[in-house]
């Protein structure tokens, strides 16, 4: 085993780490969520990541993105992120899609993936994005965040979780986020994410819903 | 009584547990217009832990949950 993942044994076996070079993950979305989302699976060790984003960083990102600076300012996020994924871990084979995930690309953009991240901002992209899951028949792991909240949630294929997290005429009334809300959130979707990578048993279909504020967790559903 | 509980940014300025005698609401949707909360705020109504929408009945004794829309990224 190399060294860069030694202290990754005793958490997970060898054949387990084996199994996550092996593995293909999509992430949707390069910004607060997705820029910890990739950062996390680069030093985990998965074969290839997947992430796509149409954005640029602007001032505002700041407070949060992982992948934003100064000197990032106007870069596209995707760029940003095989930057990033070329100096943390270059065995990784990481594609970098210029691309926002949209009801005509979405199910192409994931097709052959092993897991899907949702780093999304909006219930729009998320319903297509689960849409497209559902499709190719590939699990998707949600993730949110608002001001002090975050959650996250596995969505199985034939699920419709995303529905009930979202009603319709649901409406996202703030923007606000903190520079630990996404970290935070990317870690509940990361370990997610690495149980079934590794074929580890999990409860699907709850959400699991975290107020930092009041240090509670709920998981619903 | 019936037992509403805030969750999120619906907590900002009710706090996290409140009562409301039984009489004043028929319905999930009625505790929502008693707390001024409009129906597009509310992502996710559980009634006793289950999945309920503002149209479903209420009653004496009954837990109601509301959780707000998180969806950024």
């Amino acid at each position: 085993m190399e060294e860069r993942y030694i202290r990754n044994l005793g958490a997970l076996t060898e054949k387990e780490c084996t199994l996550l070079h092996t593995k293909t993950v999509f992430v949707a979305g390069c910004g607060g969520l997705g820029g910890y989302l990739i950062e996390m699976l680069l030093r985990l060790g998965v074969g290839t990541i997947r992430a796509a984003d149409g954005d640029t960083f602007e001032a505002s990102n700041m407070n949060r993105q992982l992948l934003s600076s100064p000197s990032s300012l106007g870069q596209p996020k995707a760029e940003a992120a095989a930057a990033r994924a070329a100096l943390v871990n270059p065995d990784v084979r990481f594609v970098p899609i210029p691309e926002f995930v949209t009801e005509e690309n979405a199910a192409e953009l994931i097709r052959g993936c092993d897991v899907v991240l949702d780093a999304l901002d909006n219930i729009g992209g998320r319903r297509i994005l689960a849409r497209a899951c559902a499709k190719e028949n590939i699990p998707l792991i949600h993730g949110a965040i608002c001001g002090w909240s975050a959650q996250a949630a596995v969505i199985l294929p034939g699920d419709d979780l995303i529905d009930r997290i979202y009603p319709e005429g649901a409406r996202l009334s703030s923007k606000s986020s903190l520079s630990f809300t996404p970290p935070f959130c990317a870690a509940l979707q990361m370990a997610l994410c690495t149980r079934i990578l590794t074929g580890r048993p999990l409860e699907s279909g709850r959400l699991y819903m975290a107020d930092l504020l009041d240090m509670e967790m709920e998981s619903i559903f | 009584m019936i037992e509403v509980r805030f969750f999120s940014t619906l907590r900002e300025g009710r706090g996290k547990i409140t009562q409301v005698p039984a009489e004043e609401a028929s319905t999930a949707g009625d505790l929502l217009y008693h707390f001024g909360i409009p129906a597009e705020e509310v992502a996710i109504l559980l009634i006793n832990g289950f999945h309920s929408t503002p149209a479903d009945n209420v009653k004496d004794g009954d837990i109601i949950s509301l959780f707000p829309p998180v969806g950024g990224g």
